[in-house]
């Protein structure tokens, strides 16, 4: 039982999380049973809601693995918000204005859009490694900026007038990514994605760097004392992260839209955390962690297109489930008992 | 250039300062004594957003602008309060805590509003109140000043009283002395008899008593009604400003006011055509540029001390 305390932990926080969100429907909805089936079902009725949930869970995994090697460095950055949304614009100018061929346009696109997002994360990792500048600030900080430097650019140059809402120019058709199951969206993000959570999977646990890494995150003094360079593990860790978090971005417009339209930041660094709180920080686990995500928000979807309660819900179920997760003393007292029941009959 | 500086030196441009940068700064302060008792409450925007939302919602059902604010006050202090059990008793991460704040917010008041108006995006079917303006005696009839100090909402005043009044708690009471001396070396504290958690609900408390009265001044006073996602960052600002001010009162008030500035001028500036999508980043850039210079001048004093 204890080898499973985490697992069971996560698990019992989630149930607590619906079961409170079941409580809320039945007290706002006329038919409560009905909607909550809704909830529930809903994103398995079609080939095109699974669809939906795949599609949705590629830029979680992207943001969700950037999150994961950042808090396993021991860095509380939550930048993934800007990177992935400034990624997003740096694509659609590529796909706008550069002509290439069907396969190379959208690699371009992507690898600018990375390698932009690996960049800018650079900054914040280098104050942190140089002057040991509070990660935490000058990446919430970042988020702002990018958020209003993406936001000039859509407006002053990528604006397409005679559209009728705020959006860009359309994208080449040569930039889009290609479609991977017929009847869905489900695009060629979702090999990608896969390619660099093994690759980080790899990585973490099988090289030296990934053993810096863990090092250094469980004690930044101790791994300088045994030879560790610390200061170039951060600003590898945040080039790394940025990198996926850019990626997620490009990827996420390329793949899902035919024109650039957010106008604010989409929300997906901040999920990003919760995915990798899910997945306790394990890159593999960030699969598992998205689709639950993704599920549960298309669930709310759909449920607040064939019932009487609004998606938003899904923000309260979030929110419940990181409190209970996060917390080190949820449960710690059932895990003591056991603990005490495992020692008396050894003893 | 010229109508840029005639509007700069306007009396209308430093009214409008005060008036844009009040929410920014009730919301400073709260940062302001969470960060001294050592915790960092980055759940400002979702408070300010939630106690915005209350405001409107009892001030309509009541029928009285004060009973609003109270309740706006009191949902403030209730998030805070749960906040506080989870980061203090169960021990979630004091950030993870505070995105869990933000989180509900953005959404649940969109769900909220939803359920009692019927809409997703503004509060108009609710006949909501609005916290009156004072004009000061006296002071209203002084040339260029009076036009500038009077006339505001009360919670403008409120807001500055409120500096004067953290600045006095924090330096000059038991209280203030405990929030400082347990986010500066909370064993230390803990051996001279003070309960940690204790003083650090307070101070959270405290942030988010004053981040509701923010999120008031925007439904009540700066508008009259809720829209979602009303708050449009300032939460954000307001922990650049307790940043950028290096921690203490006087200089988040200096920041506060200098955010409030930019963000009132944002209106001139576009007569000198520069976008305003890039004046709205200006808080954020200069608290990155403060926090790089403060965190050099630190390393090095650090260097010099090993030096010797």
């Amino acid at each position: 039982m204890l080898k499973y305390f985490d697992a069971i932990r996560t698990l019992i926080s989630i149930a607590i999380a619906l079961v409170i969100a079941f409580l809320i429907i039945t007290l706002v909805s006329d038919q409560p049973l009905e909607t909550i089936r809704i909830f529930l079902t809903g994103p398995l009725s079609t080939t095109a809601q699974i669809g939906n949930v795949i599609e949705m869970a590629i830029p979680l995994m992207f943001t969700g693995l950037s999150v994961v090697l950042l808090f396993r460095s021991g860095l509380f950055n939550l930048g993934a918000e800007g990177l992935f949304y400034i990624s997003g614009v740096v694509a659609a100018i590529i796909a706008i204005y550069a002509s290439m061929n069907g396969f190379i346009h959208p690699v371009v696109a992507i690898l600018a859009g990375s390698t932009v997002g690996a960049l800018l994360s650079a900054i914040p990792g280098i104050m942190k490694a140089k002057w040991n500048a509070e990660v935490l600030v000058t990446s919430l900080m970042f988020n702002s900026i990018l958020s209003g430097i993406g936001l000039y650019i859509l407006n002053y140059h990528l604006r397409d007038a005679a559209a009728f809402a705020n959006v860009s120019y359309k994208f080449q058709e040569t930039a889009r990514l290609a479609n991977l199951i017929p009847g869905t969206r489900i695009h060629t993000g979702l090999i990608l994605v896969l390619a660099c959570i093994v690759a980080t999977h790899y990585f973490m646990y099988h090289t030296r760097w990934g053993y810096e890494l863990r090092m250094t995150g469980s004690n930044r003094a101790f791994a300088e004392f045994s030879g560790i360079k610390t200061g170039r593990v951060i600003i590898t860790v945040h080039l790394i992260a940025g990198f996926l978090a850019g990626m997620g971005g490009s990827v996420e417009v390329l793949g899902m839209y035919t024109r650039f339209q957010w106008s604010d930041l989409p929300g997906y660094g901040l999920d990003g955390a919760l995915v990798a709180l899910l997945a306790k920080n394990n890159p593999l686990s960030v699969v598992g962690a998205a689709l639950f995500l993704a599920y549960i928000r298309i669930g709310a979807d759909q449920m607040s297109i064939m019932s009487d309660v609004p998606a938003e819900l899904i923000s309260i179920i979030q929110a419940i489930i990181i409190l209970l997760i996060s917390a080190e003393q949820f449960l710690k007292m059932w895990k003591n008992r056991q603990l005490l029941k495992e020692a008396e009959k050894l003893g | 250039m010229d109508s840029f500086w005639s509007v700069l030196f306007s009396t209308d441009f430093a009214f409008s300062v005060l008036r844009v940068t009040t929410p920014i700064l009730l919301a400073a302060l709260g940062a302001l004594i969470s960060n001294k008792a050592g915790i960092v409450n980055i759940g400002m925007e979702g408070t300010m957003l939630v106690g915005a939302l209350t405001g409107v919602i009892v001030s309509a059902y009541t029928g009285s602008a004060w009973i609003g604010l109270l309740g706006a006050v009191m949902s403030g202090i209730t998030l805070s309060a749960i906040l506080a059990y989870f980061t203090l008793k169960i021990k979630t991460h004091i950030i993870l805590g505070g995105i869990a704040i933000n989180m509900f917010a953005s959404g649940g008041t969109v769900f909220i509003l939803y359920l009692v108006s019927g809409d997703k995006g503004t509060s108009t079917s609710l006949q909501s109140k609005v916290l009156p303006n004072l004009h000061i005696p006296l002071v209203q009839d002084i040339p260029v000043l009076g036009p500038i100090l009077s006339g505001h909402n009360v919670l403008t005043y409120i807001s500055l009283l409120a500096v004067a009044g953290v600045y006095y708690m924090l330096k000059r009471t038991p209280l203030g002395l405990q929030i400082r001396s347990v986010g500066e070396n909370p064993q230390a504290a803990q051996s001279v008899g003070i309960s940690v958690a204790k003083i650090q609900c307070i101070a959270l408390l405290l942030s988010g008593f004053f981040a509701s009265l923010g999120g008031a001044f925007m439904s009540m006073g700066y508008l009259s009604l809720f829209t979602r996602d009303m708050t449009a960052g300032r939460g954000w600002i307001a922990i650049a400003a307790e940043a950028l001010g290096g921690g203490s009162t006087i200089g988040t008030f200096i920041a506060s006011l200098i955010f409030g500035a930019t963000n009132a001028m944002a209106n001139a500036l576009q007569i000198l055509k520069i976008p305003s999508e890039l004046i709205a980043t200006f808080p954020y850039v200069a608290t990155v540029v403060g926090l790089l210079v403060y965190a050099m001048i630190e390393s090095k004093r650090k260097k010099r001390k090993k030096g010797i």
